[in-house]
């Protein structure tokens, strides 16, 4: 009971403080809320590039023609030697019979013109589905090495570039992200000092009443913790009403259709969550840092 | 009983200056002691010892069974429960009413409110503020502030008031008024006093042992002394 009633003490003692020092708490509020809107960008970033990265790779296929005289042992040698690879994920073959009915069911002139011919001008192929993007080229230029195919064809250049883009740009955001993070922690540090500093009296008669070390430092840990917990608030609203926002608008695609945005539920409700214990935990790490630099008992 | 027993004190300060040099002395339980000496004599530094602001060098400090020269400083606050302080300052919390100035000590130490109300009017009653609990300290006299400040000295009924020239800045009357007050917590609850001032008059009118410090070192120690300078410390060595 003894601890709770310090604990609610302290609480209401931290909400009193980012009052009575309120141009100081704004600022770490409004630093918090910039820095939270940033993390919040690049979460929905970062989650939406996997997503489409993972689409993509879904997608991402190599497709190989035969040469016109290869033979059915060749299609089994390659198809053997492929699936020992850690990087294939499916083989399918595709005869040059299959491909050919297939055209001709896509429209009446194609059929109407591959009928006239006497013999199948087609080729047989194979389609390889891969695990990891990154290995796409290789395992093209893998199937290109048996004399036996013809060609090996995959969104060469295209594929590589959309990924190393949004590769850059995630990297890019959490490198802003961690800096402004810092950022963040020492302004709320510099609050939790400046309260401290203004509040010598009292900690100084706290110490001398026998108020033990962790009833005089709470306070101010939750003052952080509080300042970090206001500053999550606008962030959060935006990241629910924009993303859901932009999600409307756009009809969950960007530019193409592959660029495909996740669901906005739950997603915005766990972005949400992380920004609040971010914010929290920036917060309380400021608050911590001054406490044990300033607060000497 | 004893409440306190120094043997053999030393405090050095980090820059080599010696505030107190071998003092040892024993206090009963209920006992009234005037520390005196001229200043810069160490004897705040001896106060200080007591109540675990300054770590003693060298030597052993025992004050109400605990041993405050192990006293780690994350266990000082245990021995601060036992002891009341009083300062020449007051020590006053300007935002806070008469009442929450003295109900602080006991929110701080997490007491319930059922418990920290008796408590509270207890001790103003003591020091006869009855009146003037939600006065704000700017609003009271300097004699009625250090009242407050033994108010909530005593609120949590310590074994040991230690006043550090709690009459310094008081004007001859009103001095005589706090002393009347600590002289009955004295009496009235048995709790041990030590009070360091520099007025001769109350010394000699309270009749009560005085300790003299002179140099760091105790010049003097007498049941029922009198105010007094002893001309050089290191010829009575």
């Amino acid at each position: 009971m003894r601890a709770l009633r310090i604990l609610n003490r302290s609480i209401r003692d931290s909400f009193k403080s980012v009052f009575r020092n309120l141009s100081l708490s704004m600022a770490s509020i409004a630093c918090t809320t910039v820095t939270l809107i940033l993390v919040a960008i690049s979460l929905i970033l970062t989650y939406n590039v996997n997503n489409i990265t993972t689409n993509l790779e879904k997608e991402l296929t190599v497709v190989a023609y035969f040469k016109a005289d290869s033979t059915e042992k060749d299609r089994i040698n390659i198809e053997n030697d492929l699936k020992t690879m850690p990087n294939i994920d499916k083989v399918v073959f595709k005869s040059k019979d299959e491909w050919i009915a297939e055209m001709k069911n896509e429209s009446d002139t194609l059929k109407t013109t591959l009928d006239y011919l006497e013999s199948n001008p087609l080729l047989d192929s194979i389609t390889v589905t891969v695990k990891d993007v990154n290995g796409l080229k290789q395992t093209a230029d893998k199937i290109r090495s048996y004399d036996f195919i013809s060609s090996a064809e995959y969104g060469e250049g295209m594929v590589e570039n959309i990924i190393g883009i949004f590769d850059a740009i995630s990297k890019g955001t959490i490198i802003i992200v961690l800096a402004l993070v810092l950022v963040t922690a020492f302004l709320i540090s510099n609050t939790i000092k400046l309260t401290i500093f203004s509040r010598k009296t009292e900690i100084e008669i706290m110490r001398l009443v026998g108020a033990s070390n962790i009833a005089i430092k709470l306070p101010f840990i939750f003052e952080g913790f509080v300042l970090g917990i206001i500053g999550s608030l606008i962030p959060i609203l935006l990241t629910v009403y924009g993303y859901v926002y932009l999600f409307n608008t756009t009809g969950g695609y960007v530019f193409t259709k592959i660029l495909i945005l996740s669901d906005p539920f739950p997603f915005v409700f766990i972005v949400s969550a992380f920004l609040l214990v971010i914010g929290a935990l920036v917060g309380m790490f400021g608050s911590w840092r001054a406490v044990r630099k300033y607060l000497k008992i | 009983m004893k409440l306190i027993k120094v043997e053999h004190a030393y405090k050095i300060y980090k820059n080599g200056t010696t505030a107190v040099a071998d003092i040892s002395v024993n206090i009963d339980k209920g006992e009234f002691v005037f520390v005196i000496g001229p200043t810069g004599c160490g004897k705040s530094t001896f106060m200080k010892m007591l109540y675990r602001e300054e770590k003693p060098t060298d030597g052993k400090i025992i004050v109400g069974g605990i041993d405050v020269s192990k006293l780690r400083n994350s266990k000082v606050y245990k021995l601060r429960r036992k002891i009341g302080v009083v300062f020449q300052d007051f020590k006053l919390l300007p935002k806070l009413t008469v009442y929450e100035n003295v109900a602080f000590a006991l929110e701080t130490l997490g007491l319930p409110n059922s418990q920290i109300r008796p408590k509270v009017l207890k001790a103003v009653e003591a020091v006869g503020l009855k009146e003037k609990l939600r006065n704000l300290p700017s609003q009271l006299s300097g004699g009625e502030q250090q009242r407050v400040a033994i108010a909530r000295a005593i609120v949590n009924e310590p074994k040991l008031l230690i006043c550090d020239e709690p009459t310094g800045n008081l004007d001859p009357d009103t001095s005589k008024e706090i002393m009347s007050i600590i002289d009955n917590i004295n009496k009235e609850s048995g709790t041990t006093i030590i009070m360091a001032t520099h007025d001769k008059e109350l010394v000699n009118k309270m009749k009560k042992r005085v300790i003299v410090i002179e140099d760091g070192v105790i010049a003097s120690d007498d049941m029922k002394g009198r105010y007094k300078v002893h001309e050089s410390v290191k010829n009575t060595k």
